[in-house]
C-alpha cells in the first residue's frame, strides 16, 4: 500500500536532486530547471500532504506555487537572454565580472 | 443556496486590511497604462505620480494605527507592527524615486517603466509585513523579489546590471525552494499554513517539538528568510548584487526589502515559534555574531565604496539580528526603529553616490573621493551625517537605534553579545572614517566639474538628513510608537 510517506519520499528525493544540481551544474537554464525540480518537489509535499490531512489548504498553495513559478520563469529567461546578447554565453563561470 | 455561500465568503473580507498595497498596485498599473500614452524619455509625470502614490498609501496605513484590520479569514492583518514596517518601506520606496530620475537619465536608460516596478516591489513588501497567513507571506516575498530581479538587471546592456540581476535571480528563486519546502513541512506536522494556528497547535501538542520534521520545517523556513536578509552564511550574492545594481535600487533593496524580510521572519517566529524560542534564539545568536564579524572584517579590505556599502549592510543585518535573539520587547521595536533608522541613513549615502558618480560609476572609489568634502561642501557634510549615523556616533539615528537593541540584549541576559555587538561597531568606525579621511584630508582631484545638483536628489538628501537627525536626537516619540507596534 503506497500511502503518505512514499510520496513524501519521493519529494525529498526529487528536492535533494534539485540542490544538488543548483549547486554542481554550471549552465544557468540547467540551474532554473534544476530550481523547478526542488519547487515541484515542494508541490509533490504539499499535494500528499494535503490528501492525508483532508485539507485543501495544501493543493491551493500548490496553484500560487506553479504560479509564482510561472512568473519567476518569465523574468528568469528574459534576464538570461540578456545576458546573453553581451556576453555570448549563459555559463555561470561567466558571471564573474563583480568579485570581491 | 450560492447566495449564501456569496455572503459567507465575504463576510470576512475586510477590504481595509489590504487597502494600503491596493491602491499601490492602483497607482502602478495606471502609470503603466499612461505610459503607453507618452513619448518614450518622458518621465517627470511618472515620478509625481508615484510619489503621490506613496503619500495616498501612506496615509491608508494610519487605518490600521490602533485599531487592527484583520481580512480574508485572517490571512492579512493591518495592525501596529504592519503600519510601522509600511512606513520604513514607504520612505525608502519614496527617497529612492526621487533621486532615480537623474541617475536614470544619466546612465542613458530615461524609461518610466522602472517607477511602476519599484512600486509593485514596495506592495509586496508591505504583503510581506501584514501577511498572518504562510500563503500571503509567499505571494508577498515573491511579487517584491520578481520586481527586484527585474530592477537590478534594469540597465540591459551593461554587463554589471545583467550579471547582477541573474545573480539575484538564480539564488533568489534557489533560497525561495528552501523556504517553500520548510513550509510544506510544517503544513504537515500542523495542517494549517495560518500562522496563529500553527504557534496554538504547536503549543498544544509538545511532543511535536522535538519531532525532526518540525525542525527541519523550522530552519528550511529560516534559510530562505536569512537569505533575504542577507546573512552570514546566506550573503554570498549580496555584495555583487548591490554593486552591479542600479544604485537606487541598491539603496532600496538594502532598507526596504531587507526591512520586509525582517517583518515576516519576526512575525512567523514570534507566532508559530514561540514555543521553540530556545531553539531558534541559540540558533540566530551564531549567526548575528557570525554575520557581524564577517560583515565589518570583509568591509574594511573593499576600495569601492559602493561595495564597502554593500558589506557594511550585511553587518547592519548583523546588528538588527541581535535584537531577535533577545526576543522581548526593547529588542524587536529596537529592530522597528532600527530599520526605519537605517532606511534615512542608507539611502541617504547612496543618494550622494549618486551624485558623486560620473556614468559607469567607476569612480566611486576611496581614491575618487579625493578632496571631495572640500570641492561639494554640501554632499561632505551630508556624507559625515550619514557615515557617522551608520558607524552608530551620537547624535544620530544609527545610535539611537544600536542603544535600544543592544539594550535589549542586555536585558535578555546577553551580555556577551552586546559586548561583541558594541566592539563590532568599533571596527566598522575604521572603514568610514577612512572615506572622510579621502574627503577632507586628501589632494582635490582636479575634475569635479560634473557634479551637478539636481533639485529631486537634493530633496531625498535633505530629508534623510533630517530622518536621520531627528532619530538621533529625539528618539523617544518613534520609539514609543515602536514598542506600541510589537507583539
Amino acid at each position: 500500500m503506497i500511502g503518505v510517506y512514499h510520496y513524501m519520499t519521493v519529494a525529498a528525493i526529487l528536492f535533494a536532486m534539485g540542490t544538488y544540481g543548483v549547486l554542481t551544474r554550471r549552465n544557468a537554464i540547467v540551474i532554473f530547471m534544476c530550481i523547478e525540480l526542488m519547487l515541484n518537489s515542494v508541490n509533490l509535499t504539499f499535494i500528499a500532504l494535503s490528501r492525508h490531512l483532508h485539507s485543501m489548504d495544501g493543493q491551493i498553495f500548490v496553484f500560487f506555487v506553479m504560479t509564482v513559478a510561472a512568473a519567476e520563469a518569465a523574468v528568469g529567461l528574459a534576464l538570461m537572454i540578456t545576458f546573453f546578447r553581451n556576453r555570448e554565453s549563459i555559463d555561470v563561470d561567466q558571471i564573474n565580472m563583480l568579485k570581491w | 443556496m450560492d447566495n449564501n455561500l456569496v455572503q459567507i465568503a465575504l463576510q470576512n473580507v475586510n477590504m481595509w486590511a489590504i487597502m494600503p498595497s491596493l491602491i499601490l498596485i492602483c497607482f502602478g498599473m495606471g502609470l503603466l497604462l499612461i505610459n503607453v500614452f507618452l513619448p518614450r524619455g518622458t518621465t517627470k509625470h511618472a515620478v509625481w505620480i508615484s510619489l503621490i502614490g506613496l503619500v495616498v498609501t501612506g496615509l491608508f496605513v494610519f487605518k490600521g494605527w490602533g485599531d487592527p484590520q484583520y481580512g480574508f479569514n485572517d490571512a492579512v492583518a493591518l495592525d501596529n507592527f504592519a503600519a510601522f514596517f509600511n512606513i520604513t518601506f514607504l520612505v525608502a520606496a519614496g527617497l529612492t524615486i526621487l533621486m532615480s530620475d537623474e541617475y536614470l537619465r544619466r546612465e542613458g536608460y530615461p524609461v518610466s517603466e522602472y517607477y511602476p516596478l519599484v512600486l509593485f516591489t514596495t506592495a509586496g513588501a508591505m504583503w510581506m509585513a501584514s501577511g498572518t497567513d504562510m500563503m500571503t507571506i509567499f505571494l508577498g516575498l515573491e511579487v517584491m523579489s520578481v520586481g527586484l530581479y527585474v530592477l537590478a538587471g534594469f540597465f540591459r546592456n551593461q554587463v554589471r546590471s545583467n550579471e547582477a540581476g541573474l545573480k539575484y535571480f538564480l539564488l533568489g528563486a534557489f533560497s525561495t525552494g528552501f523556504l517553500l519546502y520548510g513550509i510544506a513541512l510544517i503544513y504537515g506536522v500542523t495542517g494549517s499554513t495560518r500562522l496563529t494556528e500553527i504557534g496554538i497547535y504547536l503549543n498544544a501538542h509538545t511532543s511535536l517539538l522535538g519531532n525532526p520534521m518540525t525542525l527541519a520545517g523550522l530552519v528550511l523556513i529560516a534559510i530562505g528568510f536569512l537569505f533575504k536578509i542577507a546573512v552570514v552564511p546566506f550573503h554570498m550574492w549580496t555584495p555583487d548584487v548591490y554593486e552591479g545594481a542600479p544604485t537606487p535600487i541598491t539603496a532600496f533593496m538594502s532598507a526596504g526589502p531587507k526591512a520586509a524580510a525582517f517583518a515576516s521572519f519576526l512575525r512567523i517566529m514570534e507566532y508559530c515559534f514561540f514555543s521553540l524560542k530556545p531553539e531558534w534564539t541559540a540558533m540566530l545568536w551564531v549567526l548575528a555574531v557570525l554575520t557581524m564579524v564577517v560583515g565589518n572584517v570583509i568591509a574594511i579590505t573593499q576600495t569601492n565604496i559602493k561595495r564597502m556599502l554593500a558589506y557594511s549592510s550585511i553587518a547592519h543585518a548583523g546588528y538588527a539580528l541581535v535584537g531577535m535573539v533577545a526576543a522581548n520587547e526593547i529588542g524587536y521595536s529596537g529592530i522597528l526603529f532600527y530599520m526605519l533608522a537605517y532606511a534615512f541613513m542608507n539611502i541617504g549615502a547612496f543618494a550622494v553616490l549618486v551624485l558623486a558618480g560620473k556614468k559607469g560609476e567607476d569612480n566611486l572609489t576611496l581614491e575618487g573621493f579625493s578632496g571631495f568634502g572640500y570641492k561639494r561642501p554640501f554632499l561632505g557634510v551630508a556624507m559625515t551625517i550619514f557615515l557617522f549615523s551608520l558607524m552608530g556616533l551620537p547624535p544620530t539615528a544609527g545610535f539611537a537605534g544600536k542603544f535600544y537593541i543592544f539594550a535589549g540584549a542586555v536585558k535578555a541576559g546577553y551580555l556577551w553579545l552586546a559586548v561583541i555587538g558594541v566592539l563590532n561597531s568599533a571596527v566598522s568606525l575604521y572603514y568610514y572614517l577612512r572615506v572622510m579621511v579621502y574627503m577632507y584630508f586628501r589632494d582635490p582631484l582636479e575634475d569635479y566639474a560634473w557634479v551637478s545638483m539636481p533639485v529631486s536628489v537634493v530633496v531625498s538628501i535633505v530629508i534623510a538628513i533630517a530622518g536621520s537627525l531627528y532619530l538621533g536626537i529625539v528618539p523617544g516619540f518613534v520609539m514609543e510608537l515602536a514598542k506600541l507596534a510589537v507583539f
